[in-house]
């Protein structure tokens, strides 16, 4: 936007700063809308014309063709329905256990960076010593003894370990933001804690969040697939997630070589999903940065 | 000059800021007392590292004062509750150094400048924009083009002009600058220093003028303040100061500065070594290690600032300048 009309200003001309944004980019574009396709897909299965994923409705083994998108498996059930469905899970597990993460992580890093002196010694301390414990170990072991397995256990278990991740990015950024003279600035104004908060520090340290709300998303989703893929997940009859499709692929993979596709499928979305979430977040990331704009 | 006739608006006594790190104890600020008179401007020169910027965050509040008294307008801030001082912090604003990171770079123009009035509640809606559109034409910003835009969208000159709208915004009484044009261009530093001149008429404002630079603080100051290792050497108006320093400190300092015309011939004798460690000031006059007249009575004997007539006060044993009558 230019003016065509120049403001009568005292002293000094006010030079325009255009934001020097580099645009999104058609590639940040095109993993958006695999996203977006993955999460529409996911909150719309039930409504889609999409097959029973548990129903064998056809031969086993069959290739790929206009009926079975992506072919059946070893006991003739729609891969692409039983894909389909599997993204719930997925999503599910990955939005859920962030959420978990954030909405006990979050608040926490903020609190801890922002008051300082013992409560952040104690909360840190608590949360360093926790980040020294291999949380996947933790997690193996917690679900391997927690039966019967279900959706929200694994929720759970995974949003609780990653409490600490959490908690660490989000007070980095929080002491970061804090230690800036605006936030001394506004004090002297006379703003309020409440104020400071919302207003000076949260601005700031969304953006650092949402971006590794993307990543964790991302790993929580790749975890969820380890597990699945050692037989701790959820139980792959009732739902089965992204990683138990690949987990029943691999063992139905001996006797139908030739049935490929069944874990080429859920294995490519899944790597794919999991990538879009990285370079989404990492696009976000550099977007919203107010230093690399400045410099 | 008819200084004891008018209001004192800021009277600083004793003021005294310390700190700790484990056992060690830096004194900052040393016991300085000095008045500020209504609608003067005082400059505090120093070097870096004398306490000059510590002085105005204690003023302000944002660094704990350790001891003595600061009025504002006769009420003592240090002993008032959190709430009281934050309520009589109104009469006093501050402006920082760096103009860039002391406007948060994900806030709107118009929004910074009306955060004290939405912080105290004291004008909303239309009555809120007008006092914003107000301040913002006052410094040069055209409120209508460049109020929505985000802080991070302006180059230094223009944050410290939207600092000083923002500082504004209160009514203050009194505005402690501190560096606020060591981080620009000198052509953007004198528009600075020429729209505070404007503003401070028009505000009626007291000010305390932080600065390193002699030239800029000569220009922009009625009396001038000299600090070394947090204490006050001298204190007057700034033409008797600058013409007859009574302090060595202050001759040294003034030596030191650069002259813009060649010709003029300067006084070349200038200061070698550091400033000694705040840590462990030496005893006596703090400035006797680098003081080329230094005696005895200097180690032993701490000097008191004293009158020396014309509104010059000196801390010093043997005086540049005797007494003026």
């Amino acid at each position: 936007m230019t003016n065509t009309e120049t403001p009568m200003i005292p002293n000094e001309i006010v030079v325009e700063h255009p934001e020097k944004r580099e645009p999104i980019g058609l590639f940040t574009w095109i993993c958006v809308g695999w996203l977006a396709i993955n999460l529409g897909v996911a909150l719309l299965t039930p409504f889609l014309p999409i097959a029973n994923p548990k129903e064998m409705i056809s031969m086993p083994s069959m290739g790929m063709s206009l009926d079975h998108l992506m072919g059946t498996d070893s006991l003739g059930r729609d891969l692409f329905a039983r894909v389909a469905w599997g993204s719930r899970i997925s999503l599910g597990v990955g939005l859920g256990a962030m959420a978990i993460g954030f909405g006990i992580g979050g608040p926490l890093g903020m609190l801890a960076a922002f008051r300082r002196g013992k409560l952040d010694v104690a909360l840190s301390s608590v949360m360093f010593t926790l980040l020294a414990f291999p949380s996947i170990i933790a997690i193996i072991s917690i679900l391997s003894m927690w039966w019967p397995r279900s959706l929200a256990k694994i929720i759970l278990v995974v949003g609780i370990s990653s409490v600490p991740l959490v908690y660490r990015v989000i007070r980095a950024a929080t002491l970061s933001a804090g230690s800036k003279e605006y936030i001394t600035a506004a004090r002297v104004l006379g703003a309020k804690d409440r104020r400071i908060v919302f207003r000076e520090l949260l601005p700031n340290v969304a953006p650092t969040g949402l971006s590794f709300l993307l990543f964790g998303v991302a790993t929580v989703i790749a975890l969820e697939g380890v597990l699945a893929f050692l037989g701790l997940s959820i139980d792959p009859n009732t739902a089965p997630s992204w990683g138990n499709l690949i987990n029943d692929a691999r063992q139905s993979l001996n006797d139908t070589p030739q049935n490929w596709p069944l874990i080429i499928f859920p294995s490519a979305i899944l790597c794919l999903f999991i990538l879009a979430l990285n370079f989404v977040g990492d696009r976000l990331r550099s977007y919203f940065d107010v230093t690399e704009v400045k410099l | 000059m008819s200084e004891a006739s008018k209001n004192v608006v800021l009277s600083v006594k004793d003021l005294e800021v310390t700190f700790r790190k484990g056992r060690q104890r830096v004194s900052a600020v040393a016991g300085i007392s000095f008045d500020l008179y209504e609608g003067e401007t005082l400059g505090l020169v120093g070097e870096s590292g004398c306490g000059k910027s510590t002085t105005g965050r204690a003023l302000m509040q944002i660094v704990p004062s350790t001891g003595g008294e600061i009025y504002v307008d006769g009420a003592e801030l240090t002993s008032l509750s959190k709430k009281e001082a934050r309520s009589l912090r109104r009469k006093m604003q501050m402006i920082f150094q760096d103009p860039i990171s002391s406007l948060n770079p994900r806030r709107r123009v118009k929004d910074i400048v009306a955060e004290p009035l939405d912080c105290w509640k004291t004008a909303k809606g239309e009555e809120r924009d007008a006092i914003v559109y107000d301040l913002l034409n006052k410094v040069g910003i055209d409120p209508a083009v460049y109020g929505n835009r985000y802080a991070r969208q302006f180059s230094g000159g223009q944050c410290q002009r939207i600092s000083i709208a923002r500082s504004l915004a209160m009514r203050p009484r009194l505005l402690i600058c501190d560096e606020v044009v060591s981080a620009l261009d000198v052509s953007i530093q004198a528009q600075i220093l020429n729209l505070l001149e404007d503003l401070k008429k028009e505000y009626g404002l007291t000010m305390l003028f932080i600065a390193h630079d002699l030239a800029v603080v000569k220009n922009i100051s009625d009396r001038v303040a000299v600090m070394y290792l947090g204490k006050l050497c001298e204190i007057g108006p700034s033409d008797t100061l600058y013409a007859k320093p009574a302090h060595p400190y202050t001759s040294f300092l003034l030596g030191a500065a650069l002259e813009a015309d060649p010709e003029i011939e300067q006084n070349r004798a200038t200061l070698s070594g550091e400033p000694p460690s705040p840590l462990h000031p030496p005893s006596g006059c703090r400035f006797r290690t680098r003081c080329p007249f230094a005696t005895e009575k200097c180690a032993s004997e701490e000097p008191m600032l004293r009158d020396i007539g014309a509104g010059q006060q000196v801390a010093c044993h043997y005086p540049l300048v005797g007494s003026h009558q």
